[in-house]
């Protein structure tokens, strides 16, 4: 019988610790566990055994490091063949009951990038690996246990589903703070496993079931599936060099029980448990009836902190990030300007989206490498779940096998086409798909046609197993001035939606209003009529007060606002009607006085004040001449202030970034020919290194010069900065390291550099390096600090 | 295998010219120390303060030094740890919360990622003077000293002793502490270090 048959029945007793019992059986330190599947594979056997006499029916093989990242390919097969027959063994040896072998498989010890250097999709090969010997060795399922990266969890399940069809159960150790090391809360983490298909989901290892009580009643409450709880015997206690747990076989097993009563579904222990824990465990709970599992119905997106819930108080969904019409984001995209559209992100988070669509999409670039880098830029700094938006089949597919989370698919529609392009994807990766109600023949007229498609969707969705929670509609706002009734229509499609098939629903508010003046009011209007018809995300503008207004008003009516606090924050935020327009507070004088007032700005640092002194400038003067005039004399005072060491480096960098502001403000009027340009320069942090806030700085300070910089970011290998400067003709490139040990990368691009692309100069900076470092390498120069990078480029600026 | 202890730490006080050096401003304009407010808020609560840590005996071949099971010919580990019988080893991290922090911000406003990674690099020193003040006390009560920290790196003490540290404590399981093929840790903000312990 299969597990996930049984499982329907009864519950599953899964085996104690694996370590704690090699340990007993003296393990030496620095040894590898796995080792000794092949060296002694009589104590694996006898260990297996001992769990499966003691009731287990689930034991898990000796191989949670067994990976080619710590084997050679022909051990790891060794080592896991050996394992799964040891367990085989011990399963043919012990008396009567169902009994099944899972493979094992836990973290790789190693960070993925972007804070470690492991890519994902090496993430996945390397699970791929271990999980193709196992599923050969004929295992019964996969394990993925003690994963305390939600990233790297997603790696290992999607390797399993895709090479085996083995049932998967995927285990994570949380910290005291409830969520995972890389601050995950259990609903992310739950959202993201069950929406790709995990059997069963849990808890492991951390710490003793008391500790962990409160994460596994959050997983009983949020799951609709099966839930493991597999924690340690208590709190270790170290004492004479030897840990010992502070739970007795008998204390553990009662804190279990407690927990089955409540709906865990299959048990077992991990560290400094052993065949004594389960044993007492099993005589303490096999009587008791399974809790029946029920699906809780959750609508719900997930980044990798956090879930965002449907039906609750309404979503904000972000759309800022969408070239559609803004000429400063389409330069953005062909330059690859990723901080410019990071850029339009914080601000959306900070304005209170609580999902960013992302939408990079432009007929003359390459859109899945761009969606999938941009989704990958995002969520390395906002913790805000996304809406991955593309007709592009390929980029979408692209961008959700890397999203951290459970995504927000954008979108799918009735037409039998788009059905057989979009589910499979998000059958495969879990998210959660808008649904636009149109087909072949258009957009109906009625609610009642848009409603027709709806339920044509559902039931072409059910056939791939994506299930009714996971789609929400979208069914369309029209052109009210088009159209007297199509408000009017799409208000009862959202009623009828909700109400008839009981599924959520969502709308870009602004098209309502196309053709209107002041058209903010009329989208307010009708996003607080669509709340009140049962609405429950929107696509909007963030920084539109009238949205926001709507907003917060029908939370504070509706009683999704606690003493109305949220409202009455943002009411305050609001300038009141009467006042005059806020006076700009006086300046303190200083020295710098007769500089104008941009000026006086860039020299403080005050980015804010120095754009609206360059949009004040824009009305009365020329680009070029603010830029002449203005920005770079503050630019060089600043400069060269640094360079006596009369300005301190964070001070430097304040007045770059306010000079960034205002240049900003100068590319919104007019995107090209602003400053006056300057060569290429590509710049990189070297292979194995993944410091960029020196490379950043002097990127920075290169960009307010009015140099064409190109950001490579960090860990680059050799070929791709050779391919880089070749393709662009760069110059000059820069090449930064901070570590000793990634020294010989920089030396081996330096290399590559000066045979491909001889008349090209290279300027090398970190903290391990100086000039003799520098010229044994073969650099051109060696520069201590990014003004002196600055003051070089020009140097050959001027020369070409 | 000699256990390896957890400890999880409340933040040591923050010291605002130490993090000021380490930002290389060490007399302050009011600009930069408005900065340095702002980042001291930014970091609230993004920290994390662990700590794990093993003690093992010091023992000497010739010009080896065997800690456990690490073994180095470094002279100035083996001059730091004179009279030393046995060492504690430990890593301590500050969590991956404050790298993301850095990270935006190295985007956003370098100035900001400058200031944090100062804070950082302050809070991180400052969590081993905790540690190892902790560990000075406890020797005293037993009529014991240490040798302050040593770490992969100085000197002549090898960086690639790393990966035997990180075996010997298990730092991903312990405390989520992850290491490269470069010797690079990831969170950033973390230290590994080995502290000598001799009679008085």
């Amino acid at each position: 019988m299969k597990i996930t048959e049984y499982a329907k029945e009864h519950i599953i007793y899964l085996d104690g610790a694996m370590g704690t019992m090699l340990q007993a059986g003296g393990l030496k330190p620095g040894e590898l566990p796995e080792r000794l599947n092949v060296t002694h594979p009589e104590k694996i056997t006898e260990i297996h055994k001992a769990y499966f006499d003691a009731g287990s029916n689930l034991v898990c093989t000796n191989t949670f490091g067994a990976n080619t990242l710590k084997f050679s390919r022909d051990e790891l097969r060794e080592i896991i063949g050996a394992a799964v027959h040891s367990a085989n063994s011990a399963r043919e040896q012990s008396r009567g009951g169902e009994k099944w072998i899972a493979l094992d498989i836990g973290p790789l010890g190693r960070m993925l990038a972007p804070y470690g250097d492991l890519d994902f999709e090496e993430a996945v090969k390397i699970f791929a690996e271990t999980v193709k010997i196992g599923a050969e060795c004929a295992v019964d399922l996969i394990l993925i246990e003690t994963m305390n990266d939600i990233y790297e969890t997603k790696a290992a399940l999607l390797a399993a589903k895709e090479n085996c069809d083995l049932p998967v159960f995927v285990l994570n150790a949380y910290s005291e703070d409830g969520k995972l090391l890389t601050s995950a809360e259990p609903g992310a983490v739950i959202a993201m496993l069950e929406g790709m298909g995990a059997d069963a989901v849990g808890i492991n290892c951390s710490f003793g079931p008391q500790k962990l009580r409160g994460v596994a009643e959050e997983y009983l409450r949020l799951s609709s599936g099966y839930v493991i709880f597999k924690p340690n015997a208590g709190l270790p206690q170290v004492s004479g060099g030897i840990t010992r747990y502070d739970l007795s076989p008998d204390e553990f097993a009662d804190e279990i029980t407690e927990l089955l009563r409540s709906g865990v579904r299959m048990a077992g222990g991990c560290c400094g448990t052993t065949p004594e824990y389960i044993a007492a465990l099993v005589k303490k709970s096999e009587k008791l009836a399974p809790v029946p599992v029920e699906d809780k119905n959750i609508t719900c997106v997930s980044s990798y902190t956090h879930a965002v819930t449907f039906g609750k108080k309404p979503v904000l969904i972000g759309e800022r990030i969408n070239p559609t019409g803004k000429k400063r984001f389409k330069e953005a995209l062909r330059e690859g300007d990723f901080d410019y559209i990071l850029g339009v992100g914080f601000a959306e988070q900070e304005q209170g989206a609580h999902i960013l669509d992302v939408n990079v999409g432009l007929p003359e670039i390459d859109e899945v490498d761009m969606l999938t880098k941009a989704v990958c830029k995002l969520q390395a700094v906002i913790d805000l779940p996304l809406q991955i938006d593309s007709s592009n089949t390929e980029a979408l597919a692209s961008a959700l096998r890397r999203y951290n989370g459970k995504a927000l698919i954008n979108s799918v529609n009735g037409k039998a086409e788009s059905m057989k392009a979009v589910f499979p994807l998000a059958k495969k990766y879990g998210g959660l798909t808008v649904a636009l109600t149109l087909d072949e023949n258009g957009i109906p007229e009625t609610a009642e046609g848009r409603v027709r498609i709806a339920e044509k969707i559902l039931a072409e969705a059910q056939k791939y197993g994506i299930e009714r929670k996971n789609i929400i509609f979208d069914p369309l706002a029209l052109t009210v001035s088009a159209d007297k009734n199509a408000a009017n229509e799409t208000l009862k499609a959202v009623r009828l939606i909700r109400e008839r098939l009981g599924c959520h629903t969502s709308l870009g508010i602004s098209n309502v209003s196309f053709g209107l003046p002041k058209r903010d009011i009329v989208n307010g209007a009708f996003f607080t009529l669509a709340l009140g018809n049962g609405l429950s995300a929107a696509i909007v503008n963030p920084d539109s007060a009238e949205l926001k207004k709507a907003y917060f008003a029908y939370c504070a009516l509706c009683g999704l606002d606690d003493n109305c606090g949220d409202y009455i924050s943002f009411a305050e935020t609001l300038p009141d009607g009467f006042a005059a327009a806020p006076a700009v507070a006086a300046e303190p004088k200083t020295d710098t006085d007769s500089r104008s007032e941009l000026q006086q700005a860039i020299l403080k640092g005050l980015g804010e004040k120095a754009a609206r002194f360059t949009a004040e400038l824009l009305k009365t003067e020329e680009p070029l001449g603010i830029v002449q005039n203005e920005i770079i004399p503050a630019l060089n005072k600043v400069g060269t202030d640094f360079e006596n060491k009369r300005v301190y480096l964070p001070q430097l960098l304040m007045s770059a970034e306010a000079a960034k502001a205002s240049f900003e403000e100068i590319k919104r009027g007019a995107p090209q020919n602003t400053s006056t340009q300057k060569c290429r320069f590509v710049i990189a942090t070297v292979k194995g290194d993944i410091h960029d806030i020196g490379k950043n700085i002097v990127k920075l300070m290169l960009e307010n010069y009015g140099f064409a910089v190109t950001d490579l970011g960090k860990d680059v290998p050799p070929e791709k900065i050779v391919d880089t400067v070749l393709s662009l003709k760069a110059p000059v490139v820069g090449l930064s390291a901070l570590m000793t040990t990634t020294v010989p990368a920089m030396e081996e691009t330096v290399k590559k550099l000066k045979i491909a692309a001889p008349w090209c100069k290279i300027v090398v900076g970190g903290a391990v390096l100086n000039k003799e470092y520098a010229d044994a390498i073969g650099a051109d120069k060696y520069a201590a600090d990014a003004m002196e990078t600055v003051r070089y480029a020009e140097e050959i600026n001027r020369g070409l | 295998m000699p256990a390896v202890n957890v400890k999880n730490y409340q933040a040591p006080p923050f010291d605002r010219n130490e993090i000021l050096r380490y930002a290389g401003a060490r007399s302050p304009s009011p600009e930069i120390e408005n900065l340095l407010d702002e980042c001291l808020n930014l970091v609230r609560g993004e920290t994390a303060y662990r700590v794990c840590f093993t003690q093992a005996p010091v023992t000497r071949e010739g010009d080896t030094v065997n800690i456990g099971f690490i073994k180095t010919n470094s002279k100035n580990l083996a001059k730091r740890l004179e009279n030393c019988d046995s060492a504690v080893v430990f890593a301590a991290t500050l969590g991956i919360k404050l790298d993301r922090l850095i990270l935006k911000y190295g985007a956003a406003a370098p100035s900001k990622a400058l200031m944090l990674q100062a804070i950082g690099a302050e809070r991180i020193e400052s969590l081993c003077n905790l540690f190892e003040a902790e560990i000075a006390q406890k020797s005293e009560e037993r009529n014991r000293k240490i040798a302050p920290r040593f770490s992969p790196g100085y000197g002549d003490l090898p960086i690639f002793l790393q990966k035997d540290i990180f075996l010997m404590l298990d730092c991903p399981k312990s405390i989520g502490l992850t290491l490269n093929d470069s010797m690079l840790m990831s969170p950033s903000k973390s230290v590994t270090a080995i502290i000598g312990l001799k009679n008085a």
